[in-house]
């Protein structure tokens, strides 16, 4: 009788399995990534093509349209494993179900929070902002983007087996992006002005942190409770 | 309580939507038997295989595996069980190899190659083949081969058979007799009517009590 | 000691109990509220730099206290529902949910009412009410989960999660929120700190304090029979009611 794979493989088997799910569902991940775009277009159009005032305001509506962006990604960290009974079989493995879904996490994190990097410069410079804040850009949506990754799957876990999961699930983790929202879209500003960002960037390194201890184990106990 | 007993319920209840749909369930498995469960539809057949697996939580009373509550062994029971439900558990855009890869990661693998699984429940020429273009009876075969994918003593099978054909509930009838006289357990439900003759087989009829 | 504990924690025996209280904690907060009245709004002499129009913090204050305190007791329960499964611990952090929802929303109105003549708004941007607003929004988000899911024990479960999740956050999104305010809005003085506390106004705001509490277990009592009758309908005691 063979011997169940070490944690760390079962961890990067459940991480590739995700990646290539993302791979063979190309268009539906791509979604969050267009609506981000939109998103921020619509406020040139709604504001006036200023470029002093939207070079002001381009952090805080780069950083609220990741959080709408992220909120629509959400719901296929375990939408499709709810319905085809492949969540049960995760719950069901001889392997710690918190490290499971970190693993999970990490790949939504890969396919819908790093593309953000690629993406987000670019519409900062049509929005005028001053080069001297891209830096700061990429490294708040490098350390903010898992955060929301890693908290709203707590959401999502909670809401999975609801029927109209999706609207209650803007309630539930918005609030709880507040923090994330203020530090970033605050370094942001003070690197556009010549501040300092090292406070903002610390907090937002503790926020991850503590993002990465707590939350598989709470996505694991909702996602109990869901499948129940 | 023989010294051979692995699966012991003790005053197990079930409540949901705040009806009482079984209380005071005891029963005890060994090596080789296989269990039943019937009853009329919503009686809580699938709700106690599930408090079984450890999906869901008892409302009251304890599952001892090998005289030691399941919830304190967590891993170790899981390693033990393999549970086909009601959906089948397969990722559609994957192929069949790489699901049962997958299960064997999640479990405890078996020694046999995946390509012997397959060929087993006459899968193997769809070993690459996207799951979404399968049919129904294929995909539910699929589901199954994942209890010989990987090593478990405890199968706890709700509805196996469905959408499976006779000959396809056949080979798996066989299956099963294989698994119960290499040592192993079966639980399950089924409203097709299974009959293993030669084999040691308890029925638990659910619903009596309302 | 113990022994009680463990009584109360059986729903009829709770039921029972909670019953007998009701009276006698309705009259010792109606006793709170009138002596805590009278002293805040006739008693204490008029702030002297805001007036007649200060005095709205023997209310404001008190609710924003209630509202973070009944947070604290949920999440509380949510250990326990966690833990222990306790189900009078579901019944009373589900009862708590709409009681502590509604001193928020107290408090956010009352801080409103006092922006008006202070600041010539509705609304101000202030730390404490940005908190408070982003607390009713936890709070409606444990009333949202709780109805949206049909079996009411798998409904506790998930409350005590998500109670327990924002107990964790509330300190974090009020720090950032201060953080946040003193960032943008400067260094004006917000009145909405406690005044200079003088014994006089200190009193009748702790009178209101202690009404708010009675009240909250008052609510609480009645809304968990409540609840109790409606989840335990099919159980013996009930009938023998």
């Amino acid at each position: 009788m063979s011997h169940r794979l070490s944690l760390n493989q079962a961890f990067v088997f459940l991480l590739r399995r995700d990646l290539l799910l993302a791979l063979r569902n190309r268009a539906e991940y791509a979604m969050p990534l267009l609506f981000f775009v939109l998103v921020i277009t619509l406020f040139p159009l709604a504001l006036g093509a200023e470029p002093v005032l939207l070079a002001r305001i381009a952090p805080g509506i780069i950083w609220v349209a990741a959080l709408l962006a992220a909120m629509l990604s959400l719901d296929s960290i375990f939408r499709s494993d709810f319905d085809d009974g492949s969540l049960e079989q995760i719950l069901l493995s001889a392997h710690p179900v918190a490290v499971l879904v970190l693993a999970k996490v990490s790949a939504h994190w890969l396919v819908t929070g790093l593309p953000l990097l690629i993406v987000a410069p670019l519409l900062a410079e049509m929005l005028g902002m001053p080069s001297s804040a891209q830096g700061t850009l990429l490294l708040t949506i490098l350390i903010g983007t898992p955060i929301l990754s890693l908290i709203g799957a707590i959401g999502v876990a909670l809401t999975v087996g609801l029927r109209k999961g999706g609207i209650i699930l803007s309630l539930l983790v918005l609030p709880l992006y507040v923090p994330v929202l203020i530090f970033a879209a605050s370094a942001i500003e003070n690197a556009a002005m010549g501040f300092e960002v090292s406070a903002q960037i610390y907090m937002l390194l503790a926020f991850l942190f503590l993002s990465i201890s707590l939350s598989p184990w709470a996505t694991a106990a909702a996602l109990r409770m869901s499948v129940s | 309580m023989s010294q051979s007993t692995l699966l012991q319920t003790r005053e197990l209840s079930c409540i949901r939507n705040d009806r009482m749909l079984f209380e005071h369930l005891d029963f005890t498995l060994e090596p080789g038997q296989m269990l039943v469960v019937e009853g009329p539809n919503g009686c809580g057949k699938t709700s106690l295989l599930r408090i079984l697996t450890g999906l869901r939580l008892a409302d009251g009373g304890e599952i001892l595996w090998r005289g030691v509550p399941i919830d304190r062994l967590a891993g170790d029971y899981y390693e033990q069980v393999a549970y086909v439900g009601h959906h089948d558990g397969v990722k559609h855009e994957l192929s069949c190899l790489e699901n049962l890869r997958l299960a064997r990661a999640m479990g405890v693998p078996s020694t046999q190659s995946l390509d012997d699984v397959l060929e087993q429940v006459n899968l193997y020429a769809y070993g690459e083949t996207e799951v979404g273009s399968l049919s129904a009876g294929q995909k539910r075969r699929l589901a199954l081969a994942r209890l010989l994918a990987t090593d478990s003593m405890l199968w706890i099978l709700d509805e196996p058979f469905t959408s499976l054909d006779r000959d396809s509930m056949a080979m798996f009838a066989s299956l099963f007799e294989q698994h119960l006289e290499q040592q192993g357990l079966i639980i399950m439900t089924s409203h097709h009517d299974i009959s293993l003759p030669g084999q040691s087989v308890q029925r638990l009829h659910l619903g009596a009590q309302a | 000691m113990f022994l009680w504990f463990h009584k109360l924690g059986s729903p009829p025996h709770f039921y029972r109990i909670a019953g007998k209280w009701i009276p006698w904690l309705t009259w010792i907060f109606l006793a709170f509220l009138l002596t805590g009245l009278y002293g805040g709004l006739i008693e204490a002499p008029p702030d002297y730099q805001q007036g007649e129009s200060y005095r709205i913090i023997f209310v404001h204050v008190p609710s924003a206290w209630m509202s973070l305190l009944i947070y604290v007791v949920m999440a509380f329960c949510g250990a326990i529902v966690i833990i222990w499964r306790m189900k009078l611990a579901e019944v009373v952090l589900i009862s708590s949910a709409p009681i502590g929802a509604s001193f928020t929303f107290l408090a956010l109105i009352t801080g409103s009412l006092w922006g008006k003549p202070m600041w010539g708004t509705y609304w101000v941007w202030d730390a404490r009410l940005t908190s408070e607003l982003i607390l009713l929004f936890l709070y409606l988000g444990i009333i949202g989960l709780h109805n949206a899911i049909d079996d009411r024990r798998v409904a506790g479960r998930a409350v005590a999660i998500l109670a327990l999740v924002g107990v964790v956050n509330i300190p974090i999104i009020h720090y950032s929120v201060e953080w946040w305010h003193s960032l943008h809005q400067g260094p004006t003085v917000t009145k909405f700190d406690k005044p200079s506390i003088h014994w006089s106004m200190l009193l009748p705001l702790l009178l209101m304090a202690m009404a708010f509490q009675v009240y909250y277990v008052l609510a609480l009592f009645q809304k968990c029979r409540v609840e109790l009758l409606r989840r335990e309908r099919n159980s013996k005691w009930i009938e023998e009611l």
